[in-house]
This record gives C-alpha cells, sequence and structure tokens, in this order.
C-alpha cells in the first residue's frame, strides 16, 4: 500500500438485514480476519465488530448487527439493532452509515426491512448481495430503478468473492466523503403498508423474476424426505461422533503426551520445591485436563460451521423439530445438545444458533446434563469395580455396557424433564413460533469456515489460559497446603485446606455414603471431572502412572466402598456440574451470573439427591 | 375456510387472510400476524406445501414466493387459504 492507512475510529458503519442474507459472509470479506467478538453488555446478543480500509485508505470501524426480519422490539436482536441504529444504545455510539444489505433472490421480503430502516434517520447504502445465484436463478434486477426508487445508492455484490465488491468499495467512499449528519428517526408505518410500498417497488425494479433454486429443490426431496431425510440426518451424526472420538483420539493423546513430556522435563530441571509442584501438578495438570479437548472441539465446530455454512443446519432442525417441540424445545436445539456428549463446552457455544433467547437458555441449562466425554474416566473405572460383567438379554450385552449405557439414559431424560420443568417456570412466556426460513443450498467458503472456527478456538484457549489457569492454581493452593505435620500418618491432602474442605464436606456427604476419601478428592475434581481420579490416587496415596493408579483404585473400590457408595457417587456424576470451565462457558455465554448460579446450584441439587437416593435404595435392596 | 394447516404435502393454494385468533396463546397470535408478513406471507401469494417434518407431518414446508419457510401446523392454522390443489403428479 503507497499510502500509510490513517486510522478514524470515530467513523463507523453498520452492516444490517435479514437472516440469510449473506451478511456475515460479506462482513467476513471486508474486514477479513480483523475482527473481534463479543457480546453487548447485560444481554446475550453477539457484537461483531472488524476494522475495513477503505478506497481512501482510512481504517474504519464495521459492526455486523444480528440478522433481523425487522425492528420491532420483540427480541433481543431486534431491540438492540435498533437502539444501535436510532442512537439510543448504551453502549454502541450510533454509526454514521448503514451498509443494508439484501438478498437477491428474495427482493420483496427484504425490500420491507430497507423501506423500514430509511426512518431511522440514517444515511443508507443498499448492497443486493447473492448476484451469482440470482443469476442462476434467472432472477434480474435493475439496480438503477431500484436506487431512484428508494432515494439510496443501490450495488450488486456477491460476498464471498472479493473482486464483485469493487463497486461496494467505492460507494462507500464516496458516501463516507459526502456524510451529512444523521436525522432522529421518525414514525415507521405498519408492516402491511410497507410490504405495500416494496411489493411496488420490487415489482418496478425486477426485470425478470426467474425460478425457484433448482439444486435447493432437488437436494430437498432427498434430504427433508420423512424416512430418507432422517435416515440421512441419523447417519450425518453418528459420523459426526465417529470422528470426533476417532480422529480427536490420536490428537488427545499426542497432547497429554505433550503434556507429561513437559513435567517431565520441569521435573528434570528444577530442583523439588513448591515452585516446581506449581508448574507439575498445578498448572500443568490442570490446564492440561482442559486443553485435552481441543481436537474434539475442532472437529465438533467444523461440522457445525459446514452444517451451518451449507444451509443443512435448518433441514436438520426442520427434521427434529416435532421431537425437540414436546418438551418445549427448538428444533436448532438438537444439535448443541449432541455436541454436548462430546463436551458441554462446544455444545453451550453452540447455542448461538438458536434465535430466541429464553430457548437457548433452557438449552444452555441443560447441556450438562449430556454425558460428556470427560464423565467416561470416571464411569469406567467405577463400572469396572464394582459392576460384574455378567451377560444379559440373552446373552448379547454385558451388563457393564448396560449400566454405562442406563447412565447416558438417566442424563438425557433428566435434561427433558428438567427443559419441559423450565419451559413452565423460569423460561415461561408466550410460545416463540418456529417461522424459519430454510435457505438455499450453498457451498461453504473454507476462508470463512476458518475465521469462524479459529474465533472458536481462541474462546477457548482463552478461557484456558484465564479461568482455567487460575483455578488450577487456586486448587493447587487448596491441596498443597498447609504441609503435613511432623508425624502425621495420613496423606499429604488430608491435612491441606482441600483435606479440610473435604472433611468439613463429609458432614454433608455422609449421608449419600461418600467417605472422606470421596469428599476431598471432589474439590480438586472441580477443573474437570476425570481430575478427581488423580484425586483419589493421591489421597489413597497410589504410585505410579496413570494407568497403574486407576488399576490400583479399582481395587481399592472393590474392596473397602461399600456398593451403595460407589453407586451414589455414579449417581453424583450424573448431574454435579463438576467443571469450571463449563462453568465459566455458561457465565460467558448467557452473560448471567443469576442464570449460571441457578445451573450451578440445581445441578448440585439434583446430584445430591439423586446421591442420596441411590445409596437408601441400594442400602435397602443390597443390604 | 380452509386453513394452511389443513394442507399436505404438494397442495397448493394463495393466501386470502390472516386469523391469529384461532391460535389458543393470545400473547403468540399478537406477534404471529406480523412475523408471517414479514417472513413473505402476504395476501395473494401463491404457496406450495413442499415438505412434511418426519413426526406427525410437522413442521411443514411451504413456498411463497421465492422463499421456502417452515412453520410449525399450530402456527399456519392463523392462516386462510383458498381451496387446495394438489398438484404435485403434475409437476
Amino acid at each position: 500500500m503507497k499510502n500509510i492507512p490513517q486510522t478514524n475510529d470515530n467513523i463507523k458503519i453498520a452492516l444490517i438485514g435479514g437472516p440469510n442474507c449473506g451478511k456475515s459472509s460479506l462482513f467476513n470479506t471486508l474486514t477479513g480476519s480483523r475482527q473481534k467478538v463479543a457480546n453487548y453488555p447485560g444481554v446475550t446478543v453477539e457484537r461483531r465488530s472488524g476494522k475495513y480500509i477503505t478506497e481512501d485508505h482510512q481504517t474504519i470501524t464495521l459492526i455486523d448487527l444480528p440478522g433481523i426480519y425487522s425492528l420491532k422490539d420483540r427480541t433481543l436482536d431486534e431491540r438492540v439493532s435498533r437502539q444501535v441504529i436510532t442512537g439510543t444504545h448504551a453502549s454502541e455510539n450510533r454509526p454514521d452509515l448503514l451498509l443494508c444489505v439484501a438478498d437477491s433472490t428474495n427482493l420483496r421480503v427484504h425490500l420491507r426491512l430497507v423501506l423500514e430502516l430509511k426512518h431511522l434517520g440514517l444515511p443508507i447504502i443498499l448492497a443486493l448481495n447473492m448476484q451469482d445465484m440470482a443469476q442462476r436463478d434467472g432472477i434480474i434486477i435493475d439496480p438503477k430503478v431500484l436506487s431512484q426508487a428508494l432515494g439510496i445508492p443501490v450495488v450488486t455484490t456477491v460476498a464471498v468473492r472479493r473482486d464483485s465488491l469493487k463497486d461496494l468499495r467505492q460507494q462507500l467512499a464516496t458516501s463516507l466523503r459526502n456524510l451529512g449528519p444523521a436525522q432522529d428517526p421518525v414514525q415507521a408505518p405498519t408492516t402491511r403498508e410497507l410490504q405495500k410500498q416494496a411489493r411496488e417497488i420490487a415489482d418496478k425494479a425486477l426485470i425478470s423474476e426467474g425460478t425457484h433454486h433448482k439444486i435447493t429443490r432437488q437436494l430437498d426431496k432427498i434430504l427433508l424426505h420423512p424416512v430418507l431425510g432422517l435416515i440421512i440426518f441419523f447417519v450425518i451424526l453418528f459420523g459426526m461422533f465417529q470422528l470426533v472420538y476417532f480422529w480427536a483420539a490420536a490428537p488427545m493423546a499426542l497432547i497429554e503426551s505433550g503434556f507429561a513430556a513437559l513435567q517431565d522435563m520441569i521435573i528434570n530441571f528444577l530442583p523439588d520445591n513448591w515452585f516446581r509442584s506449581l508448574l507439575t501438578h498445578g498448572i500443568i495438570a490442570g490446564v492440561g485436563s482442559v486443553v485435552i479437548f481441543l481436537p474434539q472441539i475442532i472437529i465438533l465446530f467444523t461440522f457445525i460451521l459446514t452444517l451451518e455454512a451449507t444451509g443443512y443446519m435448518a433441514r436438520a432442525a426442520f427434521i427434529m423439530d416435532r421431537l425437540m417441540a414436546m418438551v418445549g424445545l427448538n428444533g436448532r436445539a438438537f444439535i448443541p445438545l449432541m455436541s454436548s456428549f462430546a463436551c458441554a463446552i462446544p455444545g453451550i457455544m453452540a447455542t448461538r444458533t438458536i434465535e430466541h433467547h429464553r430457548d437457548r437458555i433452557t438449552t444452555i441449562m441443560i447441556a450438562p446434563l449430556m454425558t460428556c466425554s470427560a464423565r467416561i474416566p470416571v464411569y469406567a473405572l467405577l463400572i469396572g469395580a464394582v459392576v460384574p460383567n455378567d451377560p444379559v438379554l440373552f446373552g448379547y450385552f454385558g451388563l457393564q455396557g448396560m449400566v454405562l449405557f442406563g447412565l447416558y439414559l438417566v442424563g438425557v431424560l433428566s435434561a427433558l424433564i428438567v427443559a419441559a420443568v423450565l419451559k413452565m417456570t423460569l423460561t415461561r412466556g408466550a410460545p416463540q413460533p418456529l417461522l424459519m426460513e430454510l435457505p438455499k443450498y450453498q457451498l461453504p467458503l473454507i476462508r470463512h469456515l476458518l475465521i469462524n472456527l479459529w474465533e472458536r478456538v481462541r474462546a477457548f484457549l482463552r478461557r484456558a489460559g484465564t479461568i482455567i489457569l487460575y483455578s488450577a492454581i487456586g486448587l493447587w493452593v487448596l491441596a498443597q497446603y498447609p504441609k503435613k505435620p511432623i508425624g502425621g500418618l495420613e496423606p499429604d491432602i488430608y491435612y491441606s485446606f482441600a483435606g479440610l474442605l473435604g472433611r468439613a464436606l463429609h458432614y454433608v456427604f455422609a449421608p449419600l455414603g461418600f467417605n472422606w476419601e470421596i469428599s476431598i478428592a471432589l474439590v480438586p475434581g472441580m477443573a474437570a471431572r476425570e481430575v478427581a481420579i488423580g484425586a483419589l490416587g493421591t489421597v489413597y496415596a497410589l504410585q505410579g502412572n496413570d494407568g497403574q493408579v486407576t488399576q490400583s483404585l479399582q481395587s481399592v473400590i472393590h474392596n473397602s466402598w461399600p456398593l451403595p457408595t460407589a453407586f451414589a457417587f455414579l449417581a453424583w456424576y450424573v448431574f454435579a456440574p463438576q467443571c469450571f470451565a463449563t462453568i465459566a462457558t455458561v457465565r460467558r455465554e448467557t452473560n448471567s451470573w443469576a442464570w449460571t448460579a441457578f445451573m450451578v446450584g440445581y445441578l448440585f441439587a439434583l446430584a445430591y439427591l439423586a446421591a442420596l437416593l441411590v445409596n437408601m435404595l441400594t442400602q435397602i435392596f443390597l443390604g | 375456510m380452509k386453513y394452511l394447516s389443513d394442507l399436505a404435502k404438494g397442495d397448493t393454494a394463495t393466501i386470502l387472510g390472516f386469523e391469529a385468533s384461532r391460535c389458543n396463546d393470545m400473547d403468540f397470535a399478537l406477534d404471529l400476524e406480523e412475523r408471517l408478513l414479514e417472513i413473505g406471507f402476504e395476501e395473494g401469494a401463491d404457496i406450495k406445501i413442499l415438505h412434511e417434518g418426519p413426526i406427525l407431518r410437522d413442521p411443514m414446508a411451504v413456498r411463497v414466493g421465492q422463499m421456502t419457510i417452515a412453520l410449525r401446523r399450530r402456527e399456519a392454522r392463523a392462516v386462510r387459504i383458498s381451496a387446495a390443489k394438489n398438484t404435485d403428479d403434475k409437476t
């Protein structure tokens, strides 16, 4: 670049448009990777902003407002968009210019929003996007006629092709050079009136109507077929899970051995003191136990983002909607909940595709009940220790497998019950209509997929680097200090704060049949579920590597835990929110401490009740 | 009177108007007419039922103009239509 770009942060352009108009694609192409994603304070509406360099070499701010059909105050998205555009938002300054993006293949519907926006007092440029698709479908629009009828500049774009944005770039520069002062918003006519105007203008500007997108029509015949579509949907899901578990296994083992090698290296280099212990047992062990899920998260999000970008996600929601409606949820809740079987963190992050705030909160609240992969080591340890692997059901299945399946089932059923209860109480309200556009199928753009994937990965790693790091250090301090007094007979951790806390908790946990060893292990187990196993190993002062500890632990449990204790511990793990990373994710995604506290509270309460019940029942039936 | 919710896959019809009062929940109904209008359902528009959900034939995918909209039958109850025709075999 010849000129040094001058930053002008005072100038801001807001992108606005209906859902599925390619607005986010356009935003990605205009800003590249120079973007930031956050939430508007106090609400779950995503604030996506980026830097755009104009033809005049000015660096200005571009914000991507949520996709909306209208500017009524019905949804949070609509309210925030209206507040930002009219300059009444508490933290976002009023933009100087609106770049309204419309889907060329759905001109009538999108024009109504343009007409509504014209009443809000800001200069507007209209970008007729998806020009390539419109051409393929034989839709021809005269931008000059449209521009005259609307009284605003109109350009055509293909958001995914950078070279198609020349007109838009020039128009942006021209409009910015001639920027007038913003006007006060005025009352817009009724929806019906705007609709009428939109239809009249569209009829004038449309030279040819075209036909319905042919590829989409053909694909939908297969993908939305009542039988075939359902089969394909489950094959896709099945494939997703196979890959999440099998492809992720190797990189996960690599990360694990990487962290182990790092620990060994530090042990070799540093003398045995508190600092070495903090680094190895505290930070590396704690952060490592969370970062290990990164491969699963990347694979899951690659799937989810691809399904979203191709337009299949709306079809998946269509297929599952009736089922989800039975517990008061929307079809879009299905994929996030399925993802939570791998890990609740990507599941909760994936709820961003759920448009309605209340439905989204309900989905987030129940996501941790899906049995995540961090529970598997704990389940495997306990089932292996206390459940004999007798053949059941005519010898086709083992009892251990059945118990594991049962634990999964209990999780799913409780999630559905909790969702139904929430829908009748806390997240109650007028039922939300489904009313969802099934967008045209599109090939995803790798570059945009990568930008979005990176945003998710970065959010995950940033948490691992901050809250997870702090909690790992905190838990380490709790487990290390104070030190064992001279002549102490119990293992070190018994005398530490964690030990004290665990022993105090033992009074609370005694009715569940938990011994003090379990109570202590639950404290560091807050870092991640499977950490409790390592902690139990420490409490029982077992030596050796992970595999050996697990094996000796299994015989300890087998020999010294009463059966009701072991079963109560399993029941506890079905419900307990034993994972700081998930709690932190809920806090971030709901943007509310109240909802976070509610989730932690109700899950602990359920865990306690379930463990109590299981302990009592097994005592009666087995004792 | 015929309503959108009565239609089956392959049926075509024309939208005559809205009767949101047919929905049991008034809060829900109040919004519904506006939302239907905004997404492209308007009086005089031709519609066609393209697909039905695998469970209880719900929701339904309806073509309006150039768009395909998914909606539940309980929402479709509010849309009054002209007599339906099934044109699936001919196209």
